[in-house]
């Protein structure tokens, strides 16, 4: 059968018809929906792990046990997956293990760009890397293949054009691997240093093995033009070189790039006269290309930006000093549209009130709430990586009262992120103790990458209800004195709050309970949370002078009517959270009906 | 030929169904297609952007500025914020309709009154269409996607795809014929 598919779809397919039982992830966009489609799939047993360590030291441990496994993650996360990941490669498998990294280069939504091909170098990890949808679902499968037969795990570095993009698959069956035997083997699973030396060793001579494996790889090949100009590419790059340089090129792709083939490079080379090397973000082939010492002119990154995405009309531009003819039109007629709050947004009171303050650092996180920084909130002082916010926020506020300069600083993270690693964070603030008020958005779900649930809300990854773990006691366990549970639509309730935790001088906790207004709420959700968004407030156009104070809670729900100069509040968007209510202080907001 | 169509919008608008339906009709039709979205934080109001492109054998899911044969705008100001990825003597459709920026509602930025001078300034073929309206008289203003659509099979000439099939496997049967209705509305649209 024949069906269009994302990259991240036809990956999961791949997983499935490769006999895969195991899949551990933590959502980040381009990556999120590999493990959203693996979870259709009864015969795998998925799961949302609190971060990417922990999913890949799941999928290792299925995969030692015998059972074939994968671990999918965006880029950053292989960062914090980075300890597992370079041991694991000593010890090699028992049955098939993957690692899919979905890099971003152009940060559509990440907060850095990096390219993850250098850690399957650093790590010495075979890697993969798929061009269109057909091929993701290929090479997973090859994967499985190739980590069995050569005691291997495979990476496939996926970028979110490979991800998002769709394009025409053909489907297969599922083939069941069944599972493999699991013995005692400390010497091959027990890395003492006595044992990694010889592992070391081992690790070598397979890198040689998968260097002549490349060299024959189905999915490394030469497709031979007219002229003397060739092009090197690897992942989209090869379809972005195709539309630029077109047929009369001479193309070698290049889908299975660690180790990369050595003499299947060499010998395209000396036909050529020039070769252009098109990937994005580092010079990762480029470099190895270089250092073969061919004789025809290399054109890369001193030509091609190490930045952003290299999309045909970067090419075209940079290789060629083409483009296409375009409109030039008033850019300065252009509005900007920023992604905001939604309506309702649980957020948006407790950052309303926290910008207010302007004598404090606030130390921010990761999610949804960073769109605080901006306007007309601008509650963010610093953004770095998930869980950050508390351990910088603590270092920060000793470093402030160790100066004398009497600043104090607000910690803020969600749910999510306070599983993923703000726990340890946390643990640190406690035990070396600051003062700093740590908040913890508890909107009952992950927002930001698409409400995926996570250890607080009491489902697991296919939506069957699990053990949920309360961060109200998990937080006392930690020995946090001042705990306050408190609902940030209340904007007094947040006010005194703040008062009384930042007179402190010992760590304290807020969490600000009130879910999500996309989320689709549990019946827990119903029982604990009363009315949720079943109203909806409108302007009383008698009471309202037109201030626009309403207007600074940033709600899409609301607008300003410039002919009658009053505030209007739109009823199919309001959820009635009451924010915009408080805010105004003619009483011109009330419920309607 | 490698046909683009670029599909614009904001989050809500139903963009991404709207190319859903129009990419499996055309790889139905024995086109080769490849479609690329960049829906970052669509939900909360940010721009979106469907990219679609079809024909023997294509390359790229990207298309380049200054290279789409048709740009569907669902909203003015996306209209204009695309208007560089039109190609010379390119189709632009657009849809009647303003929606604020936070930016606007927060009272920083003004949403211009002339969006769509300026657009007719630098575009000959460019239609603009009630969809919303039209959507609201067929009894549901979420329509708008199909009424776009519409404008989208006519253009491109692609009647001869078998939609109502399409639409069948994509579509809750409550909503079938609303949205069966829409298309032809839409089509009907830029024929005049
Ligand atoms: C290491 C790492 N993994 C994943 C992500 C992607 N990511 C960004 S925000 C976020 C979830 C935030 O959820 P939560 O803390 O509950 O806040 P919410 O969005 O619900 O407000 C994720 C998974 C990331 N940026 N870094
Ligand atoms: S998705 Fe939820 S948490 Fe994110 S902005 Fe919207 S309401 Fe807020
Ligand atoms: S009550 Fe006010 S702030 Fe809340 S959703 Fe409605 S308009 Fe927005």
């Amino acid at each position: 059968m024949r069906q269009l598919m994302t990259g991240d779809e036809a990956i999961a397919r791949g997983a499935y018809e490769a006999g895969v039982r195991h899949a551990a992830a933590y959502p980040g966009t381009p990556s999120t929906e590999i493990l959203e489609n693996l979870s259709g799939y009864q015969e795998i047993e998925t799961e949302w792990a609190p971060n990417e360590k922990v999913a890949l030291e799941s999928a290792i441990g299925a995969a030692i046990a015998g059972v074939r496994s994968m671990a999918s993650m965006k880029h950053v996360g292989v960062n914090v997956a980075a300890d597992p990941l370079f041991t694991w490669a000593y010890m090699g498998v028992n049955a098939g293990n993957v690692l899919i990294t979905a890099d971003e280069p152009g940060m559509y939504s990440s907060q850095n760009e990096q390219d993850n091909r250098n850690y399957a170098k650093a790590a010495k990890w075979a890697m993969m890397e798929p061009s269109d949808s057909q091929e993701c679902l290929d090479m997973v499968k090859a994967a499985y293949e190739l980590s069995e037969s050569y005691d291997t795990p495979v990476m496939v570095r996926m970028t979110t054009r490979v991800c998002h993009s769709k394009s025409i698959v053909e489907l297969g069956e599922r083939k069941e691997a069944p599972a493999k035997e699991w013995e005692k083997n400390p010497a091959k699973y027990v890395c003492l240093p006595a044992i990694a030396r010889n592992l070391r060793v081992k690790l070598e001579e397979r890198m040689k093995e998968l260097e002549a494996y490349s060299e024959k790889s189905p999915f490394n090949r030469a497709e031979y033009g007219s002229g003397k100009v060739g092009v090197i590419a690897s992942g989209i790059c090869y379809f972005y070189g195709k539309e630029v340089f077109g047929e009369e090129a001479s193309y070698l792709k290049l889908g299975f790039t660690h180790p990369l083939p050595k003499k299947m490079i060499q010998d395209f080379c000396s036909r050529m006269d020039t070769v252009y090397i098109l990937e994005e973000n580092d010079p990762y082939i480029q470099e190895f290309v270089e250092r073969l010492g061919v004789t025809c002119k290399i054109v890369g990154k001193d030509t091609f930006p190490p930045y952003g995405e290299m999309t045909p009309d970067v090419i075209r531009k940079r290789a060629k000093g083409e483009a296409f003819k375009t409109i030039d039109f008033d850019k300065s007629k252009l509005i900007a549209r920023a992604p905001a709050f939604c309506a309702g947004c649980p957020h948006r009171g407790l950052f309303y009130r926290l910008g207010k303050r302007k004598d404090i650092m606030i130390s921010g996180d990761i999610g949804c709430y960073t769109l605080a920084a901006g306007k007309p909130f601008t509650a963010m002082d610093s953004t770095v990586c998930m869980g950050a916010s508390f351990s910088i926020g603590h270092g920060a506020q000793k470093a402030f009262n160790q100066t004398g300069s009497g600043k104090r600083v607000v910690a803020v993270l969600g749910d999510s992120t306070f599983f993923h690693t703000g726990i340890n964070s946390l643990i640190n603030t406690v035990y070396n103790q600051s003062n700093t008020v740590n908040i913890i958005l508890d909107n009952r779900i992950t927002g930001m990458t698409g409400h995926q649930d996570n250890p607080g809300t009491g489902f697991n990854a296919k939506g069957e209800p699990t053990t949920l773990i309360q961060i109200e006691e998990l937080v006392r366990a930690i020995g946090v004195r001042h705990i306050r549970v408190i609902n940030p639509n209340n904007l007094e309730e947040v006010d005194h709050t703040l008062d009384e935790l930042l007179a402190l001088d010992e760590p304290s906790v807020i969490i600000t309970r009130w879910p999500c207004a996309l989320k689709k709420f549990s019946q827990a959700d119903r029982n604990e949370f009363t009315d949720l968004f079943a109203s909806r407030n409108k302007v009383l156009e008698e009471k309202c002078v037109g201030c626009k104070k309403c207007l600074k809670a940033g709600c899409p729900a609301m607008s300003f009517d410039s002919e009658t100069k009053k505030a209007v509040i739109h009823q199919t968007q309001c959820v009635g959270c009451d924010v915009c209510t408080q805010i105004c202080k003619k009483d011109a907001i009330v419920k309607e009906g | 030929m490698t046909k683009s169509i670029l599909l614009v919008g904001v989050g809500g608008q139903g963009t991404i169904l709207a190319s859903k339906i129009l990419t499996t009709g055309l790889m139905e039709a024995g086109y080769d297609v490849k479609m690329s979205e960049i829906h970052g934080m669509s939900q909360r109001g940010g721009s979106v952007s469907s990219q679609v492109r079809y024909g023997e054998k294509v390359y790229s899911p990207v298309i380049e500025k200054g290279a789409a044969d048709m740009v569907v705008a669902f909203e003015k100001m996306e209209a204009l914020r695309s208007l560089d990825y039109l190609k010379d003597g390119g189709t632009l459709v657009v849809n009647n309709e303003e929606i604020p920026s936070q930016s606007v509602v927060i009272g920083e930025e003004a949403y211009p009154a002339d969006v769509l001078e300026e657009i007719r300034r630098h575009v000959d073929q460019v239609k603009v269409v009630d969809a919303s309206g039209m959507a609201q008289k067929l009894g549901n203003e979420k329509a708008a996607n199909m009424v776009l659509l519409g404008t989208i099979i006519h253009a491109m000439g692609l009647e001869q795809i078998h939609w109502d099939a399409i639409l069948k496997d994509n579509i809750k049967p409550k909503f079938l014929e609303l949205n069966q209705k829409a298309i032809q509305m839409g089509m009907g649209a830029v024929r005049e």
